[in-house]
């Protein structure tokens, strides 16, 4: 019999869907893979009677003879960014430690009313900040790939999964769940997906309602589903996205049915190479698959142009800036008066209250944005660095969309090298800060875009693709995504030790 | 110009005054949350979970208060902006639970407008003064303290979180008390008959922060201070002189004026240093993430247009047309409530100078007696129009009717109800009248002779006499024909 835990999203939906399993056996299987998995401290919480009670459904429906929901007897991953009612959510922060929310965020409702079950809430960089895990206040999500020569130096090293959905890519990749929602503010969903092999998607601005969602950085945030492939991600995306009028900034549309429209033959797209992105010392392994893509998606029947996103380079100024701007005043509310922890030092006030609970409750990163983002809003230097940085968004947002003249989608290595160590880069927060320089620029222009694995590197880990999409073309990115996937072949995937 | 001067040891001195007034918008609901409004509830059971900043929880403007923002800049014939913006002002504090205030900085929905004042009642027009107004822009109030709860802990209620206020800006073109309290009153009226404040003080719906500064007549504008959230007209007026006169001692001391924030105290009527300029916060104002520009398209301009009700000055302007004086014109539109009663009586067809007269004289009276406001007058238009009527086709005389008025008053019940239970009712029986007159007559023979002999002004000897007779029922104008006729007749030629 079949490994339960082996199948994506799809093969449970329709195994439950046709009685080859009960969605209970599934549930039971994954459970307990999540209870064995605990040196991938990728979850922070588990809440396997939320899986249960989603399968017994699933499988109650079916026996009454029901139609049964889109996502019946699929258990899941839950990013702890997104509220989840009764089940404590703290962005993996110290300063929410203990915060149960008395409210469901519409992401995590969309997908409960499609019938999916919860498995846990899973780790993450805190607050969304950071690009390997390293920045949770309850230890760092260690990657299941290891390096494959064990016997060189940092061999045995454990590796980062990637940011901030760290705690997402570690479970999917370990099978620990077939999917799982991340959030990407400026390369969180994609670049964790290519640190462990597996697919994920960032869908345009405003597809996914962001109520609810713990906000980082509230112009950039998006949520978005990780899978094993690009199948997956478009049934959880169809069930994740769509409008909601409690979010101010959420897209008034319908949901695409991007999983039926899926296709692999590209006759006719135009794909884009940006010149740009081919940046100085990026390792010859990544050209070499940026190259592969290029094949591929040619064999698909597409043509490949170049194109030219001139204003790339201050992409990561200029995302540096707004990002941090935005945080420093979405997590004023971190004040120790309703929620989370309070300091309160005997005999002081309110601002001692204040002071104490934030430099307790924060990380080192958190506060390191919090201090860039109130610095660049300050008054003297707000028309220098945050007016100067809204000026850089808008013109990259006009590279795209002169690019859009020339190419339907964008094709480009989703991060500038493999998982690297943990440890590695975190006493640099610069270096780290670089790893996001694929993804920044389609965040700052609200574009979906995709990371598909392409293949391994000589370390044995992955690397990734990335797709970069006209606004509300998810459809494009997803059938790039998948004519990549069929010629890529990947099947790697990581060897147990966990 | 206004000729307010402070004499001080060195001369005259000039005032130059600017209000803040931030009005609360007349909402069911916060401005970007559901959760309702209403006053005096209990502490936190107000709040939605946006009002309180729970994790996640997103700003969604709520329509009906950007829509009474546009009515408020449409009365004041203002520039209303199509497209606006909403920023963040950042501080902390422990009734702002967000730890920043949504406000409008860049880009406020309503720009420049002005709004015309009267120095005196009697002559409106002549007295005029036009105060611009420089913007107005919407934003959210914060929750409230409370110290008296705990001997040492401040308790947190969030009631009035995220409630919609309209800051209405003046600029600075108020010159004294006077003209400063008639901009708030005038203010304060247009805002209750659009119906987008109810303009209560007391209750803190409308609070004012006075910007002031003293400058010898021709200078440069001198520095100004800004004393905050003052809530009563009074008490504004009260400000600008305290405030003015404090600031021309410092200066002729030798000293300079402090730009700071100052706050007013009723009991000592002095304004005291709350903070200087220095201490003063950085808000680190920018454009809230969270919300998109707000576009204001035609339609709803349109709808927000023709759902004005007639202002107080395009008002007053009609009832002068009708005939009304200035002064009583006045009067009446100075509170919606008035006009609206008013309005009433001249729909149930009462001539607007009887209906004026009348509402000024015999109404406004009988409510300022009996200590009510004319939304709570026990008198209805419909039955003052029937009281009115009567009067004019001669069932009631002038005194008759305040008899029967004052019945209606305590009792509630119609004029026609009252003129029949007490038959009150005006006699004009001329042969009952010249009875009684001949008895009059009879009984004051002496008067009669020094009547005809020349002394005319006993006419209203006996006029009174015969009403006296009557029980006052008589109608005036029959009786006064009769007693000519009657006192004329034996006159010798």
């Amino acid at each position: 019999m079949t490994d339960l835990t082996d199948l994506g999203i799809a093969g449970i939906r329709d195994g439950v869907r046709d009685g080859s399993f009960s969605a209970r056996d599934v549930a039971d299987a994954f459970i307990v893979k999540v209870s064995q998995a605990k040196a991938l401290n990728a979850f922070l919480v588990e809440t396997p009677d939320h899986a249960i009670a989603a399968a017994t459904a699933a499988d109650t429906a079916r026996a009454a003879g029901e139609t049964l929901k889109p996502l019946a007897g699929v258990p899941i991953g839950m990013k702890d960014l997104f509220c989840t009612k009764g089940v404590t959510t703290t962005a993996a922060s110290h300063i929410l430690e203990g915060f149960t929310p008395t409210y469901e965020s519409t992401v995590s409702q969309n997908l409960w009313d499609a019938g999916a079950g919860m498995l846990g809430k899973l780790n993450m960089d805190q607050f969304a900040m950071g690009s390997s895990n390293e920045t949770s206040a309850f230890g760092n999500v260690i990657s299941p790939w290891k390096r494959n020569d064990g016997n060189g130096v940092g061999g045995n090293a454990a590796l980062a999964p990637g940011g901030s959905s760290g705690g997402s890519s570690s479970a999917v990749a370990a099978r620990l769940c077939p999917g799982a929602t991340g959030t990407d503010t400026g390369g969180s969903i994609r670049q964790p997906a290519a640190f462990t092999g597996i697919s994920g998607i960032k869908p345009t601005y405003g597809r996914c309602s962001r109520w609810g969602t713990i906000a980082f950085a509230s112009s950039l945030d998006q949520a978005g589903p990780m899978a094993r492939d690009v199948r997956d991600c478009a049934i959880l995306l169809e069930a994740m996205a769509g409008f909601d009028s409690k979010d101010g900034t959420s897209l008034q549309l319908d949901v695409p049915k991007w999983e039926a429209g899926l296709s692999a033959s590209l006759a006719g797209l135009r794909v884009g190479i940006p010149k740009e992105y081919r940046v100085d010392g990026m390792p010859e392994e990544i050209e070499a698959l940026w190259q592969k893509g290029i094949d591929w998606l040619k064999d698909a029947g597409a043509t490949i142009v170049e194109v030219s996103l001139p204003h790339t380079k201050y992409a990561l100024p200029a995302y540096y800036i707004i990002a941090p701007a935005e945080a420093s005043s979405n997590l004023a509310r971190y004040d120790g008066v309703r929620y989370g922890i309070r300091d309160l030092p005997a005999g002081s006030g309110l601002q001692d209250m204040y002071a104490a609970t934030r430099a307790d409750g924060f990380g080192p990163e958190v506060k390191r944005r919090i201090m860039i983002g109130t610095y660049v809003l300050s008054a003297g230097y707000y028309d220098a660095y945050y007016t100067q940085a809204q000026k850089i968004r808008t013109l990259i947002a006009r590279d795209f969309e002169k690019a859009w003249e020339t190419c339907d989608v964008l094709l480009t290595p989703t991060a500038p090298s493999a998982a690297f160590a943990l440890g590695e880069k975190s006493a640099d927060p610069i270096a780290m800060y670089l790893n996001d320089v694929f993804t920044v620029p389609s965040s700052l222009a609200g574009l979906p875009a995709m990371s598909v694995p392409g293949g391994l590197d000589k370390q044995g880990l992955p690397l990734g693709l990335q797709i970069i999409g006209k606004p509300l073309d998810e459809q494009g990115v997803l059938n790039a995504g998948l004519a990549i996937e069929q010629r890529a072949g990947f099947t790697a995937r990581p060897e147990a030790w966990w | 110009m206004s000729d307010y001067r402070i004499q001080g040891d060195t001369g005259e001195w000039e005032v130059v005054i600017g209000l803040e007034v931030h009005a609360q918008v007349t909402s069911n609901a916060k401005l970007f949350s559901g959760a309702a409004t209403a006053f005096g509830a209990e502490p936190n059971t107000q709040v939605s979970l946006v009002d309180a900043a729970m994790p996640g929880m997103l700003p969604v403007p709520n329509r009906e208060c950007i829509r009474q923002a546009v009515r408020t800049g449409m009365a004041i014939e203002a520039q209303i902006n199509k497209w606006s913006r909403f920023d963040r002002k950042n501080y902390f504090y422990a009734d702002l639970p967000q730890g920043y205030q949504i406000s409008q900085l860049y880009h406020p929905i309503v720009g420049e407008g002005a709004i015309d004042i009267s120095l005196d009642e009697k002559n409106p027009d002549a007295a005029g003064k036009r105060i611009g107004v420089e913007r107005i822009h919407v934003e959210q109030d914060a929750g409230k303290l409370m110290h008296d709860q705990h001997p040492t802990q401040s308790y947190v209620d969030l009631n009035r979180s995220g409630v919609a206020l309209m800051e209405i800006v003046s600029k600075p073109d108020l010159a004294s008390p006077a003209e400063t309290g008639a901009y708030l009153r005038k203010l304060r009226s247009i805002l209750r008959y659009v119906g987008s404040c109810d303009g209560n003080m007391e209750e803190g719906s409308m609070r004012a922060d006075v910007n002031v500064s003293v400058r010898k007549p021709g200078d440069e504008l001198g520095t100004r201070t800004e004393t905050k959230n003052v809530n009563s007209v009074r008490f504004v007026m009260a400000v600008v002189e305290q405030e003015a006169k404090r600031q021309v001692e410092v200066l002729e001391a030798g000293g300079k004026i402090v730009q700071e924030t100052r706050l007013y105290d009723p009991d000592r009527n002095e304004t005291r240093s709350m903070r200087s300029k220095e201490d003063a916060h950085d808000y680190r104002y920018f454009p809230d993430p969270d919300l998109l520009p707000l576009v204001l398209d035609d339609a709803f301009l349109e709808e927000c247009r023709a759902s004005l009700p007639e202002l107080p000055d395009a008002k007053r302007a009609r009832y002068e047309a009708l005939g009304i004086t200035a002064y009583q014109a006045t009067v009446l539109t100075a509170e919606v409530e008035a006009a609206r009663w008013f309005d009433a009586l001249l729909d149930a067809g009462v001539k607007p100078a009887a209906a004026a007269n009348w509402t000024t004289s015999e109404l406004f009276g009988a409510l300022n007696r009996t200590g009510r406001d004319i939304a709570n007058s026990p008198v209805s238009p419909a039955q003052a129009a029937e009281l009115l009527g009567l009067i004019a086709d001669g069932t009631l005389s002038g005194s008759l009717a305040k008899q029967v008025f004052e019945v209606m008053l305590e009792t509630g019940d119609g004029a026609a109800k009252v003129v029949e239970d007490r038959g009150l009712k005006q006699t004009s029986d001329t042969g009952a009248i010249e009875k009684v007159i001949a008895e009059v007559m009879a009984a004051n023979a002496d008067k009669v002779a020094d009547y005809r002999g020349g002394k005319d002004k006993l006419f209203g000897f006996f006029v009174g006499q015969t009403m006296k007779a009557m029980g006052g029922k008589a109608n005036p104008a029959v009786v006064n024909e009769v007693l000519k006729s009657a006192l004329g007749e034996s006159v010798a030629p």
